[in-house]
């Protein structure tokens, strides 16, 4: 009988312990995950690209004004005659921008949360959670023409007293902004809670808890470190948002001002204001662009980057 | 040991139905008015949208151009726009879906996870996606546009907004490739296919629901972006189509910006109109983006 | 018989030849008047003169739809600033050029002309619901507007007016209108208050006094007279009694001091590519109907003559 003849690599079980053949590293395999890495570098490359952007002006900037000055000055005035580079207007308006957002969107967001995680049913949240990321996907710009056109003119006509809202001002863009955030928060914030163990509830449950009960005691404490970082992240839109504040919020920064209904400009409607109606390049107007733009991204980072922790925090809790 | 006899009762201990406290129901009243009070916005824009701009909902959108006077703002509409948007989405589409998948399959077939410069770049994505647009604007503005020269052309708003959506791009098609299960990776090796193969072949098309949800939802943000592009060249009159990359350009959300800030209520009519045009854009394709990610979710 | 066909048949042969020539010579002639032109001619500068420009841009892309005229309003100071870097090939402006703007066209050896296409009567307006204000002396609107400016309510304008807060809208620094205004009425060119809304779209301001009772804002004509349903001229008194602005009181100089000429400044290298210098061409013949669409103050005869001698003098140098 004639063994049949054996080519070496199915000689594995021919005579002895055969080691595998290492495969032929393939050129072909090789180039095209190169290919890949130079696509993943290329959101590198972004981040460089954004940090190269600012530093240059930024330094240019800080050479003519002092950072003290800049941060602790209370007035913006950098296009008029009078320059002043005190940056505290803009943040100021902002923050209120943010706070009074936030103080409509996480009620709002939280409520809902809870509910699409521990009220509804599995079909009713299916089909209310899309609606609710569809009030996300509408661009900016309609919520900020919808400020000025739907929401002042009831809001002036409900408010008491004599001083009326102006046709621009902090609060109507901050409503809209607040029901823009609404579906980020709810959305975090409901994974968060679908996250926590059904053990916890049913322990709860098992001791005789209500729903409501459950939910704010035992759910909303579990899904903490989710649900501050679905407000950080909301924070931190509500601050890196422009077109709903440069449409509804105002254009006035001379001076630090904190009544709502009064017009105000905040840090993205000075940049968008002065990049878009143009400014020499070069002179020390255009720069006051690209500080803005760094101490922008500096809060944001941040704040993103403190979001990020809390979630990797309570994903490994839970994992 | 006596049984207590009680017919009545059926045999399985019925829980007592607790009785609504009104704490319990407010509560839970509440909840749904927070879901509710987002979804009545959300209907009261879309309504008072198509009410304000129902005179202008018609063909002249599309067949007319946008101009700034008065006496001509009957017959004119937002074509430029239209065509604009068509030209840097195109574009943009072009310039970031092939990057985000690529990247995504890198991180996720091919990136060692434990190597520190993996980790930074999965940390960085994640930051990105974090960043404001008008940031974008301002790299495209002081890179793109100055750095490179290319000017406040398609091209310039294109690369723009591919980078403000890659992360998205690149973070939902990694959901959507660890979504495939391993056993399919793992059958394609036992045949003998090379990892490029087997990613190519095998795991990709397992993933296009996924990825299709992710791409269509980071097109569908980059149409609706007008903070970017005002840093880009937008405040322009344009009255004529794209004709190349480096063109300039206008785009729909800039347009309804632009005619925002028209004093006169005409113009604000025609916004109206074109807001109604961009929201159903948007709100289809992100529909569309649900739809198939539900309907594929449990395929897996 | 046949020299008689050779005849006949040369006399309808030169005749046909006769009428083809003459079909392609007068061809050739109508399509060099009507040829299709094609390129960019890019506009900038400012928002004063932006319908102007932007009207002569649509009424001549009836006549050449191939020509793209995209139109900035960056600003008057924001156009020279793109103009003299090469970047356009007309700035518009609502005032003329300064001197360290002419500085920077000679070092990139940009020439220019200066054309005057339109008078303008700066107008100052208040709220068409506003009672009291009629007219306003110059030194009443130095007082609002100047530096450091105490003016907070209308009574501190004239006591006769209501303690009612005044809201005031102007242009922003790099408008042409607002170096006018500061160095007309408050005296000195820049100088200005710092808190009110400045933004370099009038629109924006018609909108922003439209919606205020008590408020005052300054900016070109055309935006008075496109939104009258919403706002009211107030007269201007330089010592001469209270003038009104209008198309007669600004071309008679009686308009006192808002009374200012604007002006598209092109460039010799843009003037010398065919689109741009038809386009120029196109914006001087048809400068009436221009003038009338974008609903400013029409110029004087004379003032055409130098418009098209100014610009002469550029495209034949």
């Amino acid at each position: 009988m004639t063994k049949p003849t054996k080519t070496g690599r199915s000689g594995a079980a021919a005579g002895g312990a055969h080691p595998l053949r290492q495969s032929r590293v393939r050129i072909g395999e090789k180039s095209i995950e190169t290919g890949l890495v130079v696509a993943a570098l290329i959101s590198i490359a972004t981040t460089i690209g954004i940090v190269v952007a600012l530093v240059g002006p930024t330094v240019d900037f800080f050479t003519e004004v002092s950072f003290l000055d800049f941060i602790t000055g209370t007035s913006w005035t950098p296009l008029f005659s009078q320059r002043s580079y005190g940056v505290l207007p803009l943040v100021v308006a902002t923050v209120e921008v943010t706070v009074i957002a936030l103080l409509i969107a996480v009620p709002l967001g939280l409520g809902s949360a809870i509910y699409l995680s521990e009220y509804a049913h599995s079909t009713v949240r299916k089909t209310l959670k899309p609606i609710l990321e569809l009030l996300a996907g509408v661009p900016t710009v309609v919520y900020g023409f919808i400020a000025l056109q739907m929401i002042n003119p009831v809001l002036r006509d409900l408010w008491p007293g004599e001083k009326k809202p102006d046709f621009q001002n902090v609060l109507v863009a901050s409503i809209a902004m607040g029901i823009m955030i609404v579906p980020t928060i709810a959305s975090m914030a409901e994974d968060a809670m679908s996250a926590v163990p059904h053990s916890l509830r049913q322990g709860a449950y098992a001791l005789g808890s209500s729903k409501m009960q459950v939910s704010v005691r035992v759910v909303l404490p579990a899904a903490l470190s989710g649900i501050v970082a679905a407000i950080v992240l909301g924070v931190s839109r509500a601050i890196g948002e422009t077109m709903i504040v440069t449409i509804a919020a105002g254009l006035i920064s001379d001076q630090v001002r904190f009544n709502p209904i009064e017009s105000m400009m905040t840090m993205t409607t000075y940049i968008a204001a002065a990049g878009s109606g143009d400014v020499p390049v070069g002179t020390i107007d255009y720069d006051t662009i690209f500080a803005v733009g760094a101490l922008l991204f500096v809060i944001t980072f941040g704040l993103n980057a403190l979001s990020i922790r809390l979630v990797r925090r309570f994903r490994e809790v839970y994992e | 040991m006596t049984t207590s006899t009680a017919p009545a009762r059926p045999s399985r201990i019925a829980l007592n139905k607790q009785r609504a406290r009104p704490a319990e129901v407010a509560f839970k009243l509440a909840l749904q008015a927070c879901l509710l009070i987002a979804f009545a916005f959300l209907a009261s824009l879309i309504i008072f949208a198509v009410y304000k701009g129902w005179s202008r909902l018609d063909s002249r959108l599309w067949t007319e151009m946008p101009t700034s006077r008065i006496s001509r703002v009957d017959t004119s509409g937002v074509q430029s726009a239209i065509y604009g948007t068509i030209w840097v989405i195109g574009t943009t589409a072009a310039i970031c879906l092939p990057i985000g998948i690529a990247a995504a399959i890198y991180l996720e077939e091919y990136a060692n996870n434990t190597r520190w410069y993996n980790r930074l770049l999965e940390l960085n994505i994640q930051n990105l996606a974090g960043v404001p647009s008008i940031v974008y604007g301002i790299l495209g503005l002081g890179v793109i546009a100055r750095g490179l020269g290319f000017g406040f052309t398609v091209l310039t708003a294109a690369i723009t907004l591919a980078l403000l959506v890659l992360p998205v791009v690149i973070i939902a098609t990694r959901e959507a490739i660890r979504a495939v299960p391993n056993s399919i990776r793992q059958g394609s090796y036992a045949l003998g296919a090379t990892k490029w193969q087997t990613t190519w072949r095998q795991v990709l098309p397992a993933a296009i629901p996924g990825m299709a949800t992710g791409s269509i939802l980071a097109l569908s943000r980059a149409i609706g972006e007008a903070a970017p592009l005002l840093l880009l060249g937008a405040s322009t009159t344009i009255l004529f189509n794209p004709d190349g990359l480096d063109s300039s350009y206008t785009t729909l959300p800039i347009q309804i910006f632009n005619l925002i800030k028209q004093a006169q209520s005409e113009f604000h009519e025609l916004a109206w109109a074109a807001i109604v045009l961009l929201l159903a854009i948007v709100l289809v394709m992100n529909s569309a983006a649900i739809f198939i990610r539900n309907k594929f979710q449990k395929r897996i | 018989m046949n020299r008689n066909l050779l005849g006949r048949r040369l006399l309808a042969g030169s005749a046909v030849l006769a009428l083809a020539l003459t079909a392609a010579c007068s061809s050739n002639g109508v399509s060099s008047s009507k040829e299709e032109l094609t390129g960019e001619v890019k506009v900038d500068g400012s928002s004063t003169v932006f319908p102007l420009t932007s009207a002569a841009s649509e009424l001549y892309a009836e006549e050449q739809p191939k020509v793209k005229v995209p139109v900035g309003e960056s600003g008057t100071g924001g156009g020279f600033e793109k103009f003299c870097n090469g970047e356009t090939d007309i700035s518009d402006a609502s005032r003329p050029i300064k001197d360290k703007e002419k500085q920077a066209c000679e070092a990139k050896g940009i020439k220019y002309a200066e054309l005057v296409v339109a008078n303008d009567a700066l107008t100052v307006v208040v709220n068409k619901d506003n009672s009291f204000v009629d007219c306003l002396t110059v030194e009443q609107l130095k007082k609002m507007w100047q530096p450091k400016s105490t003016v907070k309510t209308w009574k501190d304008v004239d006591p006769k007016f209501p303690a009612e807060p005044i809201k005031l809208f102007g242009p922003g620094t790099d408008s042409g209108t607002f170096d006018y205004f500061t160095a007309e009425i408050v005296g000195e060119e820049g100088a200005s208050r710092t808190d009110y809304t400045p933004n370099e779209n009038d629109n924006v301001l018609v909108q922003g006094v439209a919606a205020d009772k008590s408020a005052l804002g300054y900016f070109g004509f055309t935006y008075y007279e496109e939104n009258t349903d919403k706002l009211k001229a107030v007269k201007i008194d330089s010592g001469e009694g209270c003038v009104e602005p209008s198309s007669e009181n600004a071309q008679s100089g009686k308009y006192k001091p808002l009374a200012r000429p604007l002006f598209i400044y092109v460039s010799d290298k843009g003037v010398k590519r065919e689109e741009v210098k038809s386009f120029v061409d196109f914006y001087i013949d048809n400068i009436d109907d221009i003038v009338k669409e974008a609903k400013f103050v029409p110029l004087t005869d004379e003032q055409k003559k130098t418009l098209q001698s100014e610009f002469d003098k550029l495209h034949q140098a």
